[in-house]
């Protein structure tokens, strides 16, 4: 009797350590991101206000917003995802559907592998290489496609494993009603896989709308409005780099508004995604 | 558990000689059944190296309900995927020999496999509704093979869901979720998607064993309503479930059909000593 309570007492401080040990450190993740959201709040809402969105970058100490940056933004990440997404999904889709176990498919996943870890200055530098030089001038076509190229991996990474997550059974039992094998991946298999492969790409565009390091060498920046993506491009992540880095009080205080309004954006499209899914979603 | 390994997991008896001496007679030539729907000769079956079925001779009866009994890992489940080619779907597995389907050898190369499937049905041991609605659920076979007019398919769609005896506890949610369905109504569901493709025969690979008892009776009374107008073949562990419901009964046992009758014959005097130790509990 002694030794079973004696032993139930240790398993009960072994479960508190524990369940502690674990609260602590969610606490600790979140004490950051508390403070980091706070801080972008507390600096940047105060600058928040219509002109942000209808009149371009000023001069230094002149009135004036970020319209052309947000629009700017707005361009290379869709061409980012329109090229990212669907080459990422595709890829996925040989990956876990049609050559699951194939030797070139392990060495397609590790590949991936080394281009999702690989730092995103490396592919702004070689998308100069490729494009920029070649072309002689910076554009808002290189952005995109570093963005695309940033994007690509998470999409495929995502996507693969969310397919891998459709049971098995369910592919036999649309094949076993004669549905052929690309019905059965377009029709069951995406539609099981729906939520996450929405998911991916959203962590892609999530992942993609901050970066700066490859727009500074292919988008560059642009002090006035244009949607030409053949020139250089007024973008948000640049446009934040530059402004917080200038000695201009206005321009800071552009660069803090502009911080916490891309903070919003993602955090609003992840909530529109989430509804959007949990509206659709036969699943659960 | 995985289906590619289903029936690779090595029995836990020792072979002894008595069970050895029964599988050396041919049992097929003890049930002479006038045109079979299905006859099955020499069939051998291999996951990668390993033997799963070995010379299996057998015909099913057209229009009866013919169950597998036997342990797990017997070859039972194995058998029953040869007969709609759904091993296909993995390479590694293959199968030798002839099943001939009124008379037409399916493992024949050049044999059409999504026309195989629309004449064979399927249903598998675990629910597998699609994520979609009942209807879709449905329709998604239908549309295979047919084109039908809008309310052409809704006929069609309360049909099957009646033939399936699940339309009216969910004619009022045929744009719900298949997936919101409980456990024995969703086997219901893909015993109704699979009837609605007008098959031949049906092969219900342990359909109620996921089941509480009230579905599996459920499940049984359909069976043997089905069984007018299908030729049912079931693969049950459970050998009450087989006696109830089934009209002739194979027993394998590591990969050979050890005895194969009419049901009441194999239960209550079967003539292999293997036969009876099972029936009788004395193993598996």
């Amino acid at each position: 009797m002694n030794t079973v309570s004696a032993r139930y007492l240790r398993r009960r401080v072994v479960n508190w350590v524990n369940l502690s040990m674990s609260v602590l450190g969610t606490l600790f993740g979140l004490f950051w991101l508390v403070w980091l959201l706070w801080t972008l709040v507390d600096r940047g809402v105060r600058w928040l206000g219509p002109d942000l969105f209808t009149q371009s970058t000023p001069p230094p100490l002149a009135p004036g917003g970020f319209a052309n940056a947000i629009v700017g933004s707005i361009l290379i990440t869709a061409l980012g995802v329109i090229v990212g997404t669907p080459i990422g999904i595709l890829a996925a889709t040989w990956l876990a559907e049609f050559s699951r176990r194939s030797r070139l498919a392990a060495v397609i996943r590790f590949v991936n592998d080394i281009l999702l870890s690989a730092p995103s200055i490396v592919i702004g530098v070689f998308i100069y290489g490729v494009v920029v030089a070649r072309f002689g001038h910076f554009s808002g076509w290189a952005g995109g496609l570093a963005l695309a190229i940033i994007m690509l991996p998470v999409v495929l990474r995502t996507t693969e494993d969310m397919l891998k997550l459709v049971p098995d059974q369910m592919r036999e039992a649309a094949a076993a009603l004669g549905a052929p094998r690309w019905r059965v991946t377009v029709m069951v298999v995406y539609r099981a896989a729906l939520g996450g492969i929405i998911t991916g790409v959203l962590l892609g565009v999530a992942r993609i709308s901050g970066e700066t390091a490859p727009l500074l060498f292919t988008a560059l920046n642009n002090q006035f409005w244009s949607t030409d993506m053949n020139r250089p491009i007024a973008n948000l992540p640049v446009m934040i780099f530059q402004f917080a880095m200038s000695p201009y009080d206005n321009w800071q205080h552009l660069a803090w508004a502009a911080a916490l309004l891309i903070t919003l954006a993602i955090l609003a499209l992840s909530l529109f995604a989430r509804l959007v899914i949990r509206s659709r979603s036969f699943v659960k | 558990m995985s289906p590619m390994h289903r029936d690779d997991t090595v029995p836990t008896h020792a072979v002894s000689p008595q069970m050895l001496a029964g599988a050396g007679r041919d049992p097929a030539r003890a049930t002479v059944i006038e045109n079979p729907k299905l006859a099955i000769r020499r069939l051998d079956f291999y996951y990668g190296g390993f033997q799963a079925l070995r010379a299996i001779n057998m015909d099913i009866a057209e229009r009866q309900v013919t169950a597998f009994i036997g342990p797990s890992g017997c070859g039972k489940s194995t058998l029953l995927r040869t007969l709609n080619r759904i091993y296909d779907l993995y390479p590694e597995q293959r199968a030798s020999g002839e099943i001939l389907l009124d008379g037409r050898n399916i493992l024949d190369r050049d044999q059409d496999l999504n026309a195989l499937r629309a004449k064979v049905g399927m249903v598998f041991q675990k629910p597998t509704p699609f994520p979609m609605s009942v209807h879709e659920n449905i329709a998604f076979g239908v549309r295979l093979y047919e084109r039908l007019s809008r309310t052409k398919m809704d006929d069609r769609v309360e049909w099957a869901l009646r033939k399936a005896a699940l339309w009216d506890e969910v004619k009022d949610k045929l744009r719900q979720g298949g997936t919101r369905l409980s456990g024995g109504q969703q086997q219901r569901l893909c015993i109704a998607r699979a009837i609605a493709v007008k098959p031949e025969v049906l092969l219900l690979d342990e359909p109620a064993s996921a089941l509480d008892p009230i579905s599996t009776l459920k499940i049984e009374e359909l069976i043997a309503e089905l069984k007018s107008d299908y030729t049912i073949v079931l693969v049950t562990h459970n050998m009450q479930q087989a006696a109830r419901v089934s009209d002739y009964t194979a027993f394998m046992y590591l990969g050979n059909l050890v005895e194969y009758a009419d049901t009441s014959t194999l239960f209550t005097n079967p003539a292999q000593k293997q036969t009876e130790d099972y029936i009788t509990g004395r193993y598996g």
